[in-house]
């Protein structure tokens, strides 16, 4: 589970030394080009347009996906509509073992769709082969489960069916977003129309060969691969009864306010400028690891990455030491190696924004700190781990999401300076806390902002946990006996 | 012999605990139902609005930690209050709501019920919302539900008493602090339900009530970035448009109610742990489990 801990011991990397390839070489089949899936068959788009999907690790293409138009999008939220009413009339526990099905089939499937994740997203094969898709199996069986014991979900009420669900994922764990936000909604009787994101589309197609091998009806999941425009048609479609979005807070707000008057439900997974807290009285080394996992972790494309780390001052010097000598062992490179921790940035635009974030936080006056090792691979999008000390409140690297592998290092000296500043920012999604005093975690967790914190420990995740956030970073919960609420009415 | 001159009440706002005027020194007459003029209620103005926010945002931390069971006490409180003036209640709903006595009174009792049990609910919610996680790992996670915070209530013109004790004690029982805009046609219980407030251990801002124009003030308590919460009753779609449109500015939560009025009666539907639900954030707590 924990994507960093393999090599937690492991401080022996020295120059010299190199590790031996270790590809995984689990074949993956790819058609040259993919339709849209729309009524349980794949079909060309009526818009014609097409874009590829490419490899940002050796910026090759690996298929062509298609750019569903507006007519694309009515078609499949008709679809939707059409297969709702028999879907929610299913007896329930027969919903369920749908669900099942595709929980077995992925876990059947695990290590094919492992590898296209990674080729396809750029994040290293031992967090999607560990993380994702363990992660994106479970959410379907747990989900399954709920579908005939909704009514004991909600004490008094009676559960219904919203209808069809337009559902926008992002790009940095394709699968199992897909996977959060399918098996809730198929679970409460809704069908869906789920848009991936542009530079991940595939293992959402992969997804929908699945659906039909396991025999889900047509028109219950339709998968419609395009970018912005593609899921702006989908949330304006007015037959869409609620719309389900993971992605940024700018465009979460542009939703927000379409959807006004409406009457469309919503719910709004967005940014994030996660505090981590470490005090004097934690676990160092425990913790050190625990900042690896918060920041590193894919990349940093992780909207509950731990962005901000706040040292308690007496451990400053020790935690910096530590964490620069961790980050020096840290293998950025081929994500289809076993052994890589950091793999490609996803795409060559989140690497601009990345490096421009980067400059910022240098030219504002903070100190960056980076590995020093062998070359990056000459194609392809790479960031190297880096953090910054010297970091200012004001300073734009401590206020922004970058989405990336930058980390903010503050201090502070006692904890309500470090409660204060942790939560002096309009985004609330997850919170770290570092400390072997029981009463203080609890104190410290319940003054938080955040609809996770993660005591002692850093992104874990699992479909039982439900998981959102306060303020700015949305409403609405995914995961966990909260997480069906987003999928119900009474 | 001189006949005595009734001494009338002068209805103001009541924010931070105390009673202003508005600012903006505009009323509006209330009328009885044979359409003598009985007093005069203060129409607030966005700065009214705005400094309600303020009283409501210092008083957030208080509420919010103060325990759950406080919380029910002090609602409670409020409960034996109003029973106390049950009489003036009915007297208030009467003259301006043109409903017969016992309807009046039936009213008036509904709301004195309706805190009565929104104060039990207030340290039994959090075991109905929050609950403990099976995660597959060796971890103890849990969820628990936490007040929103600052929450605006647009209450329903009818019923003008019981509508406005409904949607003000959902947020209050969940440890939200409250600004509250009372029935604009009929604001006199909403005036008088302050001095209840100011009478039962409330804390000083944590419910804060203003009387005035609903189209006046929907638009800037949508746009409030200090506000975490509305709840709006019986919008008409242009404003449940206006409300959703400015709340996106700092992604607010909205709930809409619509209610006819048997439905305000029916404590199932409305004073439920599913209403008190839109006024809480689940926070949920992962620590590892081992030795």
């Amino acid at each position: 589970m924990n994507p960093t801990a393999s090599d937690t011991n492991e401080h022996h990397t020295s120059p010299g030394w190199d590790y031996s390839p270790a590809p995984e070489r689990t074949p993956v089949e790819l058609d040259e080009s993919y339709g849209l899936f729309i009524d349980g068959a794949f079909r060309a788009p009526k818009s014609r347009k097409r874009f590829d999907s490419i490899n940002p690790a050796t910026e090759q293409t690996l298929a062509s996906v298609a750019e569903g138009g507006a007519k694309d999008v009515d078609d499949a939220v008709q679809a939707a509509k059409a297969a709702q009413g028999p879907w929610a009339r299913l007896k329930p526990s027969e919903r369920a073992k749908y669900l099942y099905r595709i929980a077995r089939r992925i876990q059947e499937r695990a290590r094919e769709l492992a590898v296209l994740e990674s080729m396809d997203g750029g994040k290293p094969i031992k967090e999607s082969r560990d993380v994702d898709l363990p992660l994106a199996a479970q959410h379907f069986f747990y989900h399954a489960g709920w579908a005939d014991k909704l009514a004991y979900a909600f004490p008094g009420r009676t559960p219904r069916p919203l209808g069809v669900c337009g559902q926008i994922i992002p790009w940095n764990f394709p699968l199992l977003m897909a996977a959060w936000k399918l098996a809730p909604a198929l679970a409460c009787g809704n069908t869906c129309v789920l848009k991936p994101a542009e530079t991940t589309s595939l293992t959402a197609l992969k997804l929908a060969e699945i659906l039909r091998e396991i025999d889900l009806p047509p028109g219950v999941v339709n998968i419609v691969t395009g970018a912005g425009e593609t899921g702006a048609a989908l949330a304006g479609h007015p037959d869409v009864k609620k719309i389900a979005f993971t992605g940024s807070t700018e465009v979460g707000k542009v939703l927000a306010r379409s959807a006004a008057g409406t009457g469309k439900r919503l719910t709004l997974e967005l940014g994030g400028k996660s505090p981590n807290i470490i005090f004097a009285d934690a676990a160092i080394d425990q913790a050190v690891e625990g900042i690896v996992s918060s920041i590193w972790f894919n990349q940093g494309h992780v909207c509950c990455a731990g962005s901000r780390l706040f040292v308690e001052e007496s451990i400053v010097d020790e935690v910096v030491d530590k964490l620069r000598h961790r980050m020096q062992s840290l293998r950025v490179g081929d994500p289809l190696d076993k052994n890589t921790d950091v793999g490609a940035i996803n795409s060559a635009e989140q690497l601009r924004t990345i490096e421009r974030y980067v400059d910022a936080g240098e030219h504002e006056g903070a100190i960056m700190h980076e590995v020093s090792a062998d070359p990056l691979p000459t194609k392809g999008f790479w960031h190297r781990p880096c953090f910054f000390t010297g970091v200012q409140p004001s300073h734009l690297i401590a206020r922004e999401e970058i989405f990336g592998p930058v980390l903010s290092v503050m201090t502070f000296r006692t904890p309500e300076e470090a409660l204060t500043r942790a939560n002096n920012t309009p985004y609330g999604l997850a919170a770290g806390i570092w400390t072997n005093t029981g009463a203080k975690i609890f104190e410290i967790a319940r003054k938080l902002d955040a609809g996770v914190v993660w005591c002692n420990t850093y992104n874990k995740f699992d479909a039982a946990s439900p998981f959102g956030g306060f303020k700015e970073s949305g409403f609405g919960r995914e995961g966990g006996r909260h997480g069906l609420k987003s999928y119900v009415k009474f | 012999m001189t006949t005595r001159l009734d001494v009338v009440k002068t209805c103001k706002l009541f924010i931070g605990g105390a009673f202003p005027r508005t600012e903006s020194g505009r009323s509006m007459p209330l009328h009885d139902t044979k359409d003598r003029v009985i007093a005069h209620a203060c129409v607030a103005s966005r700065k009214d609005m705005r400094n309600a926010v303020e009283a409501a945002r210092k008083a957030a931390s208080g509420w919010e930690n103060a325990t759950a069971y406080l919380r029910g006490q002090i609602l409670y409180r409020m409960a034996e209050m109003l029973e106390g003036r049950r009489e003036e209640f009915t007297m208030a709903i009467r003259n301006t709501g043109g409903v017969t006595p016992a309807k009046a009174r039936r009213e008036v009792e509904a709301s004195i019920d309706r805190l009565v049990r929104f104060a039990g609910w207030s340290d039994k919610y959090q075991q109905v919302l929050g609950c403990q996680n099976p995660v597959a790992g060796p971890f103890y996670n849990f969820t628990v539900p936490q007040p929103t915070g600052i929450t605006a209530v647009f209450a329903p013109d009818t019923p003008s008493l019981l509508g406005l004790v409904t949607l003000l004690a959902a947020p209050l029982c969940a440890g939200c602090t409250v600004i509250a805009v009372a029935s604009e046609s009929q604001p006199l219980p909403g005036v008088l339900l302050s001095e209840i407030c100011a009478t039962s251990d409330v804390p000083p801002g944590v419910v804060n009530l203003l009387t005035g124009q609903r189209a006046e003030l929907l638009e800037p308590v949508a746009r409030h970035r200090e506000i975490d919460a509305v709840v709006a009753a019986n919008l008409t779609a242009g404003q449940r448009t206006t409300l959703q449109e400015g709340a996106a500015d700092n992604l607010k939560r909205v709930h809409l109610v619509k209610h006819t009025e048997a439905q305000w009666e029916d404590d199932d539907l409305v004073a439920s742990p599913w209403n008190i639900e839109p006024f809480v954030e689940s926070k949920t707590i992962w620590h590892p489990s081992s030795t």
